[in-house]
């Protein structure tokens, strides 16, 4: 282990700690023997795919355990303190007064019932660290720290009527309030779009380094870790695969599955070249204004689709891109305008379109989990498009449907039956992506298809959908708020905000300048590798 | 001393039964199909009880005839005759035998309370989940049509119609059914509300499915969990109404053998300290109390509760 600690004493140590989890009545191992040293004052980077057991070896350093879970072995020290021999009542003095967590979701964490205050002071008060009025005072003092908009009066609110990154930072808040000496954040930016992602990344590192507390920050994204983290841990299937201070783990990974993650951003799309100035496009969008009830989300959204063409719609939430694949798919006839398919305009609504104009243009969805009816099996998930499109029955189904798991890389005799609790996140998504297929279309919406995955697993599910469009001659809109992916698979991009087109062009203008103002915030919003960037582009910000 | 003698005996009841229980799952976990098995597995002694009480009244129920020692109807002595070699169970208040009647009576009242049920089942599931998937004008309708009926209390307005239309088994069947049906049809389409905002359902949807097809194959294999639970605990109902519609005298006409009719008609030898009537009223209580343990285990299961 790397002693970096700068004299600093230690902090929390794990030893050989093992945890098993049940599942089917019996227990099985998830974490086999992590060691983990954390210093005073130091953020220490957990990484891995989802499963790594991130998230658990996080909560068993505040001696907590999921339902479901225990810890079976190993030891777990806290300033002096063991854990593992602790009383409940012990450490529950510790949690929330010395060792604090912050949620992914920070929505679902707070209660919506109650005020922020209120939910800020219950800690220090109930832990005695300071009485009520002290703690509102300090409380509006650490959300002026964290750069909360109105710091005097935002803690009045309920959380729904304060936004997703400024809950996230009243959630920081709320974990400082007893000045703990560990905080776990727990995937803390993963539901944020770019852009605000950046305000809470500063605010939290900023925070940290004034009081000295030391951090376990679990993510996924290498890019954000590297902003975080003094040293980065990478763990694999509840095993640790490697350790290492930031910057040598960044230039010089040692394993071959941390080269593996740090590459995954390498796959591009080859250039194509400029389609033909008569050819008609597979889709085209027309001065589409939509909206729900009496408010416009879209305003005069123009855009046109190629054959063997991929444009990204990109934006923030709430910037009306699945908006705008709910009136090309129909299910939202639009106030203005028209969906052309092929230069014949489509039906506004998706009851009055004819079975072959629906099979020609498909969805793939983001969460593959609601996406497949859970109780239906491969074999009718993804042959019923076939059977009802093109008529197949009997053997020349089950051929087709074989043919279909062979696109998307699942061996037919092993899946065919299944169910799809009984696939991985990816393999759904490859499931979805077959069920598109199997109504041979010539256009596929996906809807934010990578990014409930892994960075590895949506690398695969790119790959194929690359492969697949080259294949069949298909044309994708890909809706994504994920720069990384725009520059892997995008031919043409839409850059959407505030439910209008705010600039539109091939890939390679689009990344290069001059940009929309908005565009250049987007663009220098997404984290990069180098663990400086996030200095720089602050400092660049100020002083711009 | 009574006391003491009396808690022997009812841990001795109780402990048969859970042994009874144990063998039966053991038995069924050895005789059926893969699939099951595992599933049996995951019962308790609880559930395994209520299951073989229910294969036991069901299996009285088809044999009947065979069973009894007397014909349902058939006067064999003198009225309430003590309990005896030939007549098990003693006479009832007309000299017909009680086991014999009470035999029958699991035919006819088990087996009315269940094709009630699977008619409650079948419309209030439909109009449910057609109200789910339909939306707008049509969910409203059979929604406030719903509510008006609910508005009245189950058993008067069960005694108002049967009064209006006659005690025939058939109106019986279909005015319990109705009535019944608002409460399945409020339980399928809150579940189906859920379903229906599913990626799933819209996927479909896009894919021009039609709407039988929607509610069979899409939403009804979901909404199959909480239905099933609520199917058990419907017939429990009711089993009871009927059974009290019985005894208020507007339920099975005699001399058809009813499990609620006879504990009225033989009420008056509880006076003498005499528990021949409470026993339909026990055969009541254990299938109740069975029918509710498979309930629980299978709610239990469906709900993805731990511990």
């Amino acid at each position: 282990m790397t002693e970096q600690n700068n004299g600093k004493p230690v902090l929390l140590t794990m030893k050989g700690l093992r945890i098993e989890g049940r599942s089917d009545e019996t227990w099985s191992e998830i974490v086999h023997g992590i060691d983990l040293t954390l210093h005073k004052g130091e953020v220490l980077g957990l990484i891995g795919e989802s499963g790594a057991g991130k998230s658990t070896v996080g909560l068993a350093a505040m001696g907590f355990t999921r339902d479901g879970c225990r810890i079976s072995g190993g030891e777990i020290v806290f300033d002096g303190i063991d854990l593992m021999k602790a009383s409940e009542a012990t450490k529950r003095d510790l949690r929330g007064k010395r060792i604090a967590y912050v949620a992914q979701s920070a929505a679902a964490s707070f209660n919506p019932a109650h005020k922020l205050m209120d939910q800020y002071c219950e800690a220090p008060v109930q832990h005695g660290v300071m009485g009520r009025n002290e703690a509102e005072s300090d409380a509006v003092d650490l959300y002026r720290r964290m750069q909360l908009p109105e710091p005097d009066v935002i803690g009045f609110r309920y959380p729904h009527q304060v936004s997703g990154g400024q809950l996230q930072r009243a959630m920081t808040a709320m974990a400082m309030a007893c000045r703990p000496d560990l905080i776990i954040f727990d995937e803390p930016t993963t539901a944020l779009d770019v852009t605000t992602q950046i305000e809470v990344l500063a605010a939290i590192r900023n925070i940290v380094e004034q009081f000295d507390t030391a951090a376990i920050y679990i993510t996924h994204d290498l890019a954000v870790v590297a902003q975080m983290a003094d040293r980065i841990k990478v763990l694999l299937k509840g095993d640790e695969v490697e350790e290492a201070d930031t910057r040598s783990m960044l230039s010089a990974p040692k394993e071959d599955y941390t080269k593996s993650l740090w590459a995954v951003r390498s796959h591009a799309r080859a250039e194509q070249p400029p389609v033909a100035a008569d050819k008609t496009p597979v889709v085209s969008v027309k001065n589409i204004t939509a909206g729900y009830g009496a408010v416009d989300v879209l305003m005069n959204v123009n855009f046109d689709i190629h054959e063997r063409r991929t444009v990204a719609v990109v934006g923030e939430s709430g910037s009306g891109k699945s908006t705008t694949a709910r009136v090309i798919t129909g299910l939202l006839p639009p106030r203005q305008g028209e969906i052309l398919f092929d230069g014949k305009v489509l039906p506004p609504d998706y009851r009055r379109r004819t079975r072959d104009q629906l099979r020609q243009a498909q969805m793939i969805y983001q969460m593959a989990d609601t996406a497949l009816n859970p109780k239906l099996r491969i074999r009718e998930l993804i042959g019923r498009p076939a059977q009802m499109y093109l008529g197949l029955q009997g053997k020349a189904l089950t051929d087709r449907i074989r043919n279909l798991l062979d696109l998307i890389e699942l061996e037919p005799d092993d899946y065919i039956d299944r169910l799809p609790a009984e696939l991985s996140g990816g393999q759904k998504q490859r499931i979805g992506i077959a069920r598109a297929l199997a109504a041979e279309p010539k256009f596929i919406i996906c809807d934010e298809v990578t990014s409930a995955l892994d960075q590895l697993v949506a690398e695969g599910i790119l790959k194929l959908l690359d492969k697949l469009q080259t294949e069949f001659d298909l044309a994708y809109m890909f809706i994504t708020h994920d720069l990384a992916t725009v520059k892997a698979i995008a031919d043409e991009v839409v850059v959407m905000k505030e439910g209008r087109v705010v600039e539109q062009g091939p890939k390679s203008e689009m990344f290069q300048p001059p940009h929309d103002p908005y565009t250049e915030l987007l663009l220098s919003s997404v984290p990069e590798m180098d663990p400086d960037w996030l200095t720089d582009l602050l400092r660049e910000r100020e002083s711009g | 001393m009574g006391f003491l003698t009396g808690l022997f005996w009812f841990v001795v009841v109780i402990a048969g039964c859970m042994a009874a229980g144990w063998l039966f799952r053991t038995i069924a976990i050895a005789v059926t199909p893969k699939g099951v098995k595992k599933e049996l597995r995951t019962a308790p002694l609880t559930a395994s009880f209520g299951m073989l009480m229910i294969i036991i009244y069901i299996f009285v129920a088809i044999f009947a005839p065979l069973i009894a020692p007397f014909p349902e109807r058939m006067v064999v002595g003198p009225e309430y005759m003590p309990w005896d070699q030939v007549h098990l169970l003693g006479t009832d208040n007309l000299g017909r035998d009680m086991l014999s009647r009470l035999i029958f009576g699991a035919r006819n009242t088990v087996g009315i309370a269940f094709a009630t049920t699977a008619l409650a089942f079948l419309i209030g599931s439909i109009l449910g989940l057609l109200a789910a998937t339909v939306g707008g004008w049509l969910d409203q309708v059979l929604s406030r049509a719903v509510d008006v009926l609910m508005a009245i209390p189950a058993l008067i307005f069960s005694l108002l119609l049967l009064t209006i239309f006659g005690t025939s088994v058939i109106t019986l069947i279909l005015v319990i059914a109705v009535i019944d049906s608002t409460r399945v049809f409020r339980l399928a389409r809150s579940v189906a509300l859920n379903i229906v905002v599913m990626d799933y359902i819209e996927a479909a949807k896009l894919r021009g499915e039609g709407l039988w097809r929607l509610i069979t194959r899409e939403i009804l294999p979901n909404a199959m969990a909480p239905l099933v639970a609520e199917f058990g605990l419907r017939f429990c109902f009711v089993f009871l109404a009927i059974s009290a519609l019985s005894f208020l005298g507007l339920g099975l006409q005699p001399p058809m053998a009813d499990w609620g009719s006879m504990v009225k008609e033989n009420a008056t030898l509880i006076a003498f300290g005499d528990i021949t009537p409470l026993l339909p009223a026990v055969a009541i209580a254990l299938l109740t109390v069975s029918v509710n343990f498979v309930v629980d285990w299978q709610l239990h299961r469906a709900s993805g509760l731990k511990e």
